[in-house]
């Protein structure tokens, strides 16, 4: 009898889905179990411990709001800059910081990194007074140098997406070299060297192997960029908490947060969670196919 | 088998009679969870239990108090009260989220009616009406917050500028034109991230968000004229600028205060200890002084802000809870260390006459009248505005701060009309 259980256990059939069953259960339980509840909840109005009624679709037409709108915008816009910023700066950094001829190299590493491992709340305060409106905070010291007159950068609708992008692009890049510097080392050396026989200087070399061989490493930032980017919620948070003026730091994931814990409307917070979770997956496709991420061979 | 069944059914009946409480002998110590987000509140409770474990020797009382931080406390229990299951014995609740715990038909927090009714002639009921649903009262503040100005005598003594002198919103603005004249120092401070400056001012002129039957009267003619004349003040007359940082809470605006910024700031009574902490270079140069009011003998104050101390409905000592809160916060005693501990102006207005008040203290130290803080609260007493709660009550004070004073002052990019207008639709669309 033991002998047989235990030979079905150990059997091919069935151990592949022992060895996967913790990732099952904590996917079922943290991921789907919540997905499903946050989809029920989307179509109730929730005021309190068994105080639900179904409102149908009324979560969903109230999303057509200049809130709403505006959270789309900061967004896109937000994770449009820090894409545009966070891919082609780590990748240049991560070159230089890969040539063995660059002095101190290991200390400009651990430097870029090093943010990466401060809380955001922690960098949030210091970047929000060195954003200050004073003339002697950091950031209008600075513009000072060039005759400029002190700005209120946390109350601008620009300026404070600057506010978000800088303090983004400072905690990120280091993560992003650290991704590149990985691609970095599967490029085969005899490709650079071919290209130096046939003549080829650094710009080309840069832009005909490094850049496309790196193409799996950029796609995979890229998705990880989007999903950070529309999931952004901290540093809003660390400049503004859940309150922005003129919502100039009001994102899809901060919106969530006013209405479901500043409102206690949990229901309405669900339906922009569904929302959000459909925007992110619609622009990752894009952003896969466009890539040719979905082409075989 | 049988010994063994009837001697494991008795060790279950003994443990379920244990943890049911009927072992529970008088003179057990019974523990009370705590949440807040002031670190002053939770001292203030502790401060609380010590005095009631000396009168209720039989009935002694521990304090398992925890600070978090505001958002988080309120998120938490939130969750809690929701879920049913985690909250607290008693909890803090600041009056702008207290609305989302009084949502539904079944309130998770237990009615304080019989603690506070028979006090009714001594309270300043309006406070309670901020706490209160369907006549049923749910919290108890710490204080009145009763509006008032402080006045930086320095600046007013060079610019020739007596307080006494100033009495209505039209007083004030000549004498700001004055000290700007006189000293090209700013007169006062409008916020514009926040909503103090500008709600302070409605309630003051007898006006408010909701009307008395909850509809939405932001957009009223007196509101908008208000927010017009703040406007004026930063823009055309050049009296008062926008608050450095946004609002008087910000570091910024500590800084610039305490600079000699800016002759004077209209901030309720509990605003004492942001003085006495932040603005230490102030000392012996700020006067507390009754605020203008918007007409000849109109009303001169305002109750704002505050912060409820709930019971829940999962507290397992509900009445001894209700005992503890009263004596804590509603007897005689308890309300005057509310000024004494923590720098409030108590919710009792019978004990503000009482000796402690003019005992010398780290505020009779640092405010040029000291001593008569107190007199100034009796003197409008009875002109302290109350405000009126709604079920939407934290998205108004939401808009409020992102939207009024922001678009209209910082941003000049809606006139006063436009934008209460707007944000008043906006709460009617929820209502």
């Amino acid at each position: 009898m033991i002998n047989k259980t235990h030979n079905t256990i150990n059997s091919l059939t069935v151990i592949p889905y022992i060895f996967v069953l913790p990732f099952i259960i904590t996917f079922l339980l943290f991921f789907l179990y919540p997905i499903i509840s946050a989809i029920i909840m989307s179509f109730q109005d929730i005021a309190g411990f068994r105080d639900v009624t179904f409102v149908g679709f009324k979560n969903y037409r109230n999303l057509l709001n200049p809130h709403y709108y505006n959270a789309l915008r900061v967004s896109f816009t937000y994770t449009f800059l820090t894409i545009a910023i966070l891919i082609p700066l780590p990748l240049v950094l991560a070159v230089l910081l890969n040539n063995k001829n660059l002095p101190g190299r290991n200390i400009f590493r651990s430097a870029l990194f090093m943010p990466a491992l401060t809380s955001v709340i922690v960098g949030g305060m210091f970047f929000r007074f060195a954003f200050g409106t004073q003339p002697t905070a950091l950031f209008n010291h600075i513009i000072g140098w060039f005759g400029l007159e002190p700005a209120v950068w946390l109350q601008g609708k620009w300026t404070g997406m600057l506010a978000m992008v800088v303090l983004c692009v400072w905690r990120w890049t280091g993560v992003n070299i650290v991704y590149f510097l990985a691609g970095l080392q599967g490029i085969p050396n005899e490709l650079y060297e071919s290209a130096d026989i046939d003549g080829a200087n650094g710009l080309q070399k840069f832009f005909h192997i490094t850049v496309p061989s790196l193409k799996p490493v950029i796609i995979f930032v890229t998705t990880i960029s989007v999903f950070g980017g529309f999931s952004m919620f901290a540093e809003s948070f660390a400049y503004w908490t859940s309150r922005s003026p003129g919502d100039i730091g009001l994102t899809l994931v901060a919106y969530i947060y006013q209405t479901g814990f500043n409102y206690n409307n949990f229901g309405f917070a669900s339906a922009i969670g569904i929302t959000l979770l459909a925007i992110i997956m619609t622009v990752n496709l894009i952003q896969l196919k466009i890539f040719g991420f979905f082409k075989e061979g | 088998m049988k010994r063994f069944l009837i001697l494991a059914t008795v060790i279950i009946f003994l443990v379920c009679l244990a943890s049911s409480g009927v072992f529970c002998q008088s003179g057990e110590v019974t523990t009370l969870t705590f949440w807040t987000f002031q670190e002053s509140h939770k001292r203030f409770l502790e401060d609380a239990v010590e005095t009631w474990n000396k009168d209720n020797p039989d009935r002694q009382l521990k304090l398992e108090g925890t600070v978090y931080p505001y958002e988080d406390m309120h998120n938490n229990l939130l969750i809690a009260l929701q879920s049913g299951i985690g909250a607290p014995d008693l909890a803090d609740i600041e009056i702008s989220m207290y609305a989302n715990y009084l949502k539904g038909t079944k309130p998770a927090l237990v009615s304080l009616n019989d603690i506070i009714e028979p006090l009714e002639d001594k309270l300043i009921m309006g406070r309670f009406e901020s706490y209160a649903k369907d006549g049923i009262y749910y919290g108890i503040d710490y204080h009145v917050g009763a509006t008032v100005m402080y006045y930086n005598t320095e600046i007013l003594d060079k610019a020739g500028v007596n307080v006494e002198d100033i009495k209505t919103i039209a007083d004030y603005e000549e004498a700001g034109k004055k000290v700007v004249e006189e000293t090209g120092i700013p007169f006062t401070v409008v916020e514009v991230t926040e909503h103090w400056t500008l709600y302070q001012e409605i309630i003051k002129a007898g006006s408010d968000i909701f009307g008395s039957d909850g509809e939405v009267i932001l957009d009223s003619k007196t509101n908008i004229d208000i927010l017009q004349t703040l406007s004026d003040w930063v823009n055309v007359d050049k009296i008062a600028v926008s608050c450095p940082g946004g609002y008087t809470h910000s570091e910024e605006f500590w800084a610039f205060m305490n600079n000699g910024g800016a002759a004077s700031v209209q901030m309720p009574f509990w605003y004492l200890n942001r003085f006495t902490d932040y603005m230490p270079d102030l000392k012996g140069k700020i006067l507390v002084a009754p605020a203008p009011a918007w007409t000849e003998g109109g009303t001169r104050s305002a109750g704002m802000g505050g912060t409820g101390t709930s019971i829940t409905n999962q507290c397992k000592h509900q009445e001894l809870a209700k005992e503890f809160l009263a004596a804590a916060k509603l007897s005689e005693e308890g309300t005057i260390k509310t000024y004494t501990v923590l720098g409030f102006d108590p919710l009792r207005w019978d004990v503000w006459d009482a000796p402690e008040m003019s005992e010398p203290n780290v505020f009779t130290d640092y405010f040029v009248n000291g001593i008569d803080l107190f007199d100034v609260l009796l003197e409008v007493k009875d002109e302290i505005n109350p405000t009126v709660i709604t079920d939407i009550y934290p998205a108004a004070i939401n808009l409020l701060k992102s939207e009024a004073s922001y678009r209209t002052i910082a941003q000049q990019t809606a006139t006063p009309e436009e934008v209460l207008k707007q944000i008043a639709d906006e709460l009617r669309a929820m209502q």
